[in-house]
């Protein structure tokens, strides 16, 4: 948010502080004390940040002065602050780094919240540095102040006031500690502009210990040989896994696992490339538009093992529904409160994720296998054949999973694939095989239109040769669509694939399936011409309207290295997304096609 | 069921709205909340009456648990324990009625701590189901007001809440 108008009238509190600069108890200052706002940036290369995802204002003027004066990080000024917590919350789940965002008070901050919100639902670490009115004008309605302590309480995992110079390094280390350890998660630390002025030696705390916060990380032994033992005595096993396994870096030793036993294996919609999608074990995605085969092992297993997985809604649908078969349940997890939250679970293991993993492949590598479950996967070889992934290909108009599988041949699966939210996300999703864990993002939990392109932003930043494609809907990309600025300042390679339909798509699959058809606003009237505002910002626009141009067009955009590139893709207009469970149905109980256009209709139950 | 919960939790800035946060965000009942400074100072003791189901109980410990400032967590209900609320209780106290209201707050051992002309205010101390009967045996009428402090809970004996 930018500073008031020179003809505003500022608070007489506010500009009291401001000019005064420093109180009385802070004026002797010795040559060896630094300002609060220098303590912040040192604190920030202390921490080894490689980027800070920021928009300036008054509040962090004093820390955006240091910002000029120093060389470690580098900030990147994106053009909503919005966008900067989404980058900063991207590059974090390409990295696995704690991201860092900068923002000023009041609009500043409530802009980030639903950034930090996103990250909150995903568990993504986040350390966002907020600044604040000068503490004697905090709870005076001072210009631009918001209690963003109190507004963000119910989306952190923890959030600090700053109300002393002193303490500025130890709640930044305290800050980063909180946000990376345990189940992770955003901080926000809220800096008073007067903290940021007042001037104290410096010290960076090495380590941190709270009395209150010791997240469990080893796994109980003996619940992890029990796990062993039941998953031995399995006859229809299955592996479900979510977005904890890759955030706990656990995929490694879970593909150890998965291979030695030989179970089925799937992945949450958060969970993707936590388990290679070309192997043959891989049985897709499951949940509420999950893979048949998926949602049908995961229904009728008799033993499960969850791994960094929460049973949400989307992803068992009705709890009663999952819970009338009788199967038993493992859950690893590092957050106690995910264990037995909707569904009871028989063997709780709490504990980080890779720990218990590689502990449960010791166990096994000492137990001899023989376990024999090859009627198990020839059932399920029975439910690939069901549907399998099909949809009706077309020579007239481009289809979107079409552009999808195309997307993926050309990037040779291996590109970081962000998207928004709807049809399109749920498509990429399903059609994009992704084999590396960190390579696809997206706001699972939330379900935040709009991070898209921020989300690619902080990919490339994360790896700047790599492919970055940003998969989207023309109702999704307008909502950050001012960050397009950002990227040409920034010489971003990203590759938008919009898939656009006119219609906020996931909206109007659902009119049509429980609204009768009708389609109240959710089509996109008074689109403007995306070939020509990606070029007004210097970018390079194309259009594809055939579906034999996709291919092509794909090729010619990847091979722009340096150039972002946006796709605007003209596809079917009322291209539905299957199968699909019905919201408060069991997941066993799908829709595989559509109604109007093919026999597949019946729905299995 | 009903349930007593005592945490320890730092005294900060903020602690006691993080736990009435979690409560309303997760929609758990509190029936009463209680907050004040331990004998060290940077602790604080909360006693929060909720009630629910096992499985319910047991994620409001859970989720109380992750709260980052929260120290401690226990359920009273889990063994024995003391429950003591505060009430205080003006009612009118008109000649006719003044002998009765002595003899009701001497049968529930409370103390009159307050005499006017018209009222006396009651001090009763107790368990709420306690201070629920008190209210119950005096006629609506004569009820001035009252004010209940909420329930605290220690556990007994060898039972400490402490890090």
């Amino acid at each position: 948010m930018a500073t008031p108008a020179k003809n505003a009238k500022p608070n007489p509190v506010s500009a009291q502080t401001q000019s005064e600069g420093l109180s009385d108890t802070h004026k002797k200052t010795s040559s060896h004390e630094i300002s609060g706002a220098e303590i912040v940036i040192r604190c920030l290369n202390a921490e080894k940040v490689k980027f800070v995802f920021g928009y300036p204002g008054g509040a962090v003027l004093h820390i955006y002065d240091e910002i000029y004066k120093q060389n470690g990080f580098k900030h990147i000024l994106v053009r909503h602050e919005q966008a900067a917590v989404h980058a900063a919350d991207a590059f974090s789940r390409a990295t696995g780094e704690v991201g860092v965002a900068l923002v000023t008070s009041g609009p500043g901050a409530t802009n980030a919240v639903t950034g930090i919100a996103t990250a909150y639902m995903d568990s993504i670490p986040l350390v966002v540095i907020s600044g604040q009115v000068p503490v004697p004008a905090i709870g005076l309605d001072a210009f631009q102040e918001v209690d963003m302590v109190g507004v963000t309480r119910p989306c952190v995992k923890h959030n600090f006031l700053v109300k002393d110079v002193r303490d500025i390094a130890e709640t930044i280390k305290k800050a980063f500690y909180i946000a990376a350890t345990g189940r992770p998660g955003p901080v926000v630390v809220d800096i008073p502009k007067d903290i940021t002025a007042h001037k104290t030696s410096f010290h960076y705390p090495e380590t941190v210990e709270m009395r209150s916060y010791n997240p469990v990380l080893k796994g109980h032994s003996g619940q992890i040989k029990k796990a062993i033992k039941l998953l031995l005595e399995a006859k229809r096993p299955m592996i479900y896994t979510g977005g904890g396994l890759v955030l706990g870096d656990g995929a490694p030793e879970l593909v150890k696992l998965a291979r030695t036993l030989g179970y089925p294996v799937t992945n949450t919609l958060m969970g993707l490339g936590g388990y290679p999608a070309s192997d043959p074990q891989f049985v897709g995605m499951l949940g509420m538009h999950g893979t048949y085969e998926a949602n049908m092992a995961m229904q009728n297993c008799d033993v499960l093992l969850a791994v960094g997985a929460r049973f949400d809604d989307r992803v068992i649908g009705n709890p009663k529904h999952f819970l009338s078969e009788k199967r038993t349940i493992i859950h690893i997890d590092v957050d106690p409160s995910s264990i037995s939250k909707r569904v009871k679970v028989d063997v709780p293991i709490v504990g980080h994720v890779q720990a218990v993993l590689s502990e449960m492949n010791e166990v096994l590598s000492t137990e001899k296998i023989k376990n024999e479950v090859s009627a198990w996967w020839a059932q399920i070889g029975e439910w690939r054949k069901v549907h399998g992934g099909r949809y009706e290909n077309s020579d007239l108009v481009i289809k979107p999973q079409y552009v999808i599988e195309k997307l993926c041949e050309v990037t040779k699966g291996d590109a970081y694939v962000t998207s928004d939210v709807g049809q399109h996300q749920m498509w990429a999703a399903q059609y994009y095989k992704f084999d590396k864990p960190r390579r696809w993002i997206n706001s699972g939990g939330l379900g935040t239109m709009g991070v898209g392109l921020p989300y690619a932003m902080g990919c490339q930043f994360a790896d700047k040769n790599a492919q970055v494609a940003c998969v989207t809907g023309e109702g999704s990309i307008q909502m950050n669509i001012q960050e397009l600025s950002t990227c040409a300042q920034y010489g971003l390679p990203i590759k938008v694939i919009l898939l656009n339909n006119r219609y906020l798509g996931m909206v109007r699959q659902w009119q049509e399936f429980f609204y009768e058809d009708r389609y109240s606003e959710s089509y996109m009237d008074s689109l403007p011409d995306f070939v020509k505002l990606a070029e007004s910002y210097g970018h390079v626009g194309m259009q594809i309207t055939k579906p034999s141009d996709v291919e092509g067009a794909l090729k010619d955009a990847f091979a722009m290295k340096s150039k972002f590139v946006f796709m605007d893709f003209i596809t079917e207009q009322k291209e539905n997304v299957f199968p699909m469970v019905e919201n408060g149905r069991g997941i066993s109980e799908m829709i595989l096609g559509d109604t109007k256009k093919s026999d597949n209709n019946k729905g299995v139950k | 069921m009903k349930h007593i919960i005592s945490i320890l939790i730092e005294n900060e800035a903020g602690a006691l709205s993080r736990v009435a946060g979690l409560f309303s965000a997760r929609g758990y009942n509190i029936e009463s909340l209680t907050v004040a400074v331990t004998e060290d100072s940077t602790m604080s003791r909360m006693t929060i009456v909720t009630s629910g189901s096992d499985e319910v109980i047991e994620q409001i410990i859970k989720q109380l648990n992750k709260l980052i400032d929260v120290i401690k967590v226990l359920d009273l209900n889990d063994g024995k324990f003391i429950e003591r609320e505060l009430m205080l209780v003006k009612v009118k106290a008109s000649p006719q009625y003044r002998e009765e209201m002595k003899r009701m707050c001497d049968i529930f051992r409370g103390r009159i701590i307050d005499v006017a002309d018209g009222s006396f205010t009651i001090e009763l101390t107790g368990s709420g189901s306690k201070l629920d009967a008190f209210i119950e045996s005096l006629d609506n009428t004569v009820i001035l007001e009252t004010v209940r402090t909420g329930a605290s809970g220690i556990g007994r004996g060898d039972r400490v809440l402490k890090i």
